[in-house]
């Protein structure tokens, strides 16, 4: 899975996770306003996360992620570790 | 404080309909909402029939976050809960104002443990449970979701009294709004349908293995019983003081007189007669009602030999001569468990309120206990202004409430 491939998949989930617009997502906008996310709404973004790519956020992980370009780059570097 | 309780609005979801509209043909019908399900088969039960509900789509009426969180027992609460709250005349914005509460019987949430428990044994990381399996997997799920889905802040909880939740959680709202402490309360029971669920019941061997005619299954009071048919949905019933109806304009249905408790302080899930004689007794004491004035009880019978043959006892041991009619519903409906307290109370109104009782259908033959009562074997058209409905549970509790017509 290429760097297109991998954000392209990640929209799609996250459309159809959260019930978001897809033109409501660009690189630039912020991931938790953007989708509306709370507390609790992060657990299932790691649930998603891992059906889809096999990969396991932590909390950690979510430090420093504020756009979604820096989500995108995340999961990239996860599946990069992960083979 | 003594007010008078009515109720001003029923919602139900059940194998014999999804309207009061729908329930109230079937019942003048003697309609049977029991099918096969081959799936329980494939599972291992024994007795593959059951009553079986639409499964609701909830995805233009919740928002993501509240469907999450929602498992199937609070699926069928919901719609039911939508259709009450509409023929109360209650909208939305009532609830800012306005405070109310919720007491609901529910008291399994198998589905929702076991499909959590499922991926935790495949991932072997709580963390990928999901955030909606903790709410889902309580019990008190639908009083959780439905509080929140509605802005409720008045009384909340759930009531887990096996089969007599429902029931109980009609007879409890009467007792708090009678008393001064809440003006309108979202009562009622739920009951999830599915093979997780009935399992350990059918592992009893009390399900009736009647699978080639499965409408003719469920028999209560019937010689040739033998066993119960699950069934499962929600049933909504919104209950106020007097005052309250008034001051808003809500449209009276019936007026719930009385409610009679008891426990049979014996085994766990064989039952007695004393303890439901106590409960109906109890229940008429409160109301003010002699048995003669009743003129009509659905019964809790199930169809299995003995609760139905101790049933039979009680009533005749309480009603005696008086002989006022009786069915069972759940020869149509099967054993909707948590929900059938609060289900049958809303058959009985809508009987009550058009002027007929539906059938005990499939009672071909009484037995010796059967055959003192005056068992409905069809539609009888008959007025009817005070019935009394009977519902019993593992561990021994019963309850029974007595339910009106409303005159001023």
């Amino acid at each position: 899975m290429n760097t297109e491939e991998i954000l392209e998949k990640i929209n799609e989930i996250l459309v159809d996770e959260f019930e978001v617009d897809a033109e409501v997502i660009s690189p630039e906008s912020n991931l938790k306003d953007t989708l509306g996310l709370d507390s609790l709404d992060y657990v299932d973004l790691v649930v998603t996360i891992e059906a889809n790519f096999g990969v396991k956020l932590g909390e950690a992980d979510f430090v420093g992620i504020a756009t979604f370009q820096d989500f995108y780059n995340l999961i990239e570097t996860k599946i990069q570790n992960k083979n | 404080m003594d007010r008078r309780v009515v109720i001003t609005g029923m919602g139900i979801y059940s194998c014999i309909g999804t309207s009061l509209e729908e329930v109230k043909q079937s019942l003048y019908e003697g309609k049977s909402g029991i099918v096969y399900d081959e799936e329980r088969k494939e599972f291992g039960f024994q007795s593959a029939i059951s009553g079986m509900v639409p499964k609701p789509d909830l995805k233009n009426l919740l928002s993501r976050r509240q469907r999450i969180s929602v498992g199937e027992e609070t699926e069928y609460a919901y719609m039911a809960t939508i259709e009450a709250l509409k023929n109360a005349k209650i909208e939305d914005s009532y609830f800012d104002e306005n405070e109310v509460g919720i007491l609901y019987g529910n008291d399994s949430v198998s589905k929702a443990i076991i499909e959590a428990t499922d991926i935790i044994r495949e991932k072997k990381d709580t963390a990928l449970i999901g955030s909606g399996a903790i709410f889902k997997s309580m019990n008190s799920t639908v009083t959780m979701n439905l509080s929140t889905i509605f802005r409720l802040r008045g009384v909340n909880m759930t009531i887990s009294a096996a089969c007599a939740s429902g029931s109980h959680s009609i007879g409890l709202g009467f007792l708090l709004i009678k008393q001064g402490m809440q003006d309108m309360i979202i009562c009622g029971g739920a009951q999830e349908i599915n093979k997780y669920a009935m399992a350990s019941f059918d592992g009893l061997g009390v399900f009736s293995p009647n699978e080639q005619e499965p409408a003719k299954a469920s028999r209560p009071f019937d010689a040739g019983r033998d066993g119960l048919v699950p069934s499962g949905g929600g049933a909504t019933l919104i209950i106020e003081s007097y005052e309250s109806a008034v001051k808003r304009g809500a449209p009276i249905i019936a007026e719930i007189i009385g409610y009679g408790f008891s426990s049979n302080g014996g085994h766990i899930s064989t039952p007695n007669v004393e303890g439901p004689a106590t409960a109906m007794r109890r229940a008429l004491e409160q109301a003010g009602v002699h048995p003669s004035e009743v003129g009509y009880i659905n019964a809790h019978a199930t169809s299995t030999p003995l609760g139905d043959a101790n049933e039979a006892k009680a009533i005749h041991e309480v009603f005696g001569e008086s002989n006022p009619h009786v069915s069972s519903t759940k020869s149509m409906t099967g054993h909707e468990c948590w929900m059938a307290g609060a289900s049958e109370v809303i058959y009985s109104t809508i009987m009550m309120q058009n002027d007929f009782i539906a059938p005990n259908i499939n009672f071909e033959n009484p037995d010796e206990d059967s055959q003192k009562l005056n068992i409905a074997t069809e539609t009888v058209n008959k007025k009817f202004d005070i019935y009394l409905s009977n519902s019993f549970g593992f561990g021994g509790t019963n309850s029974a409430v007595v339910v009106k017509k409303f005159k001023e």
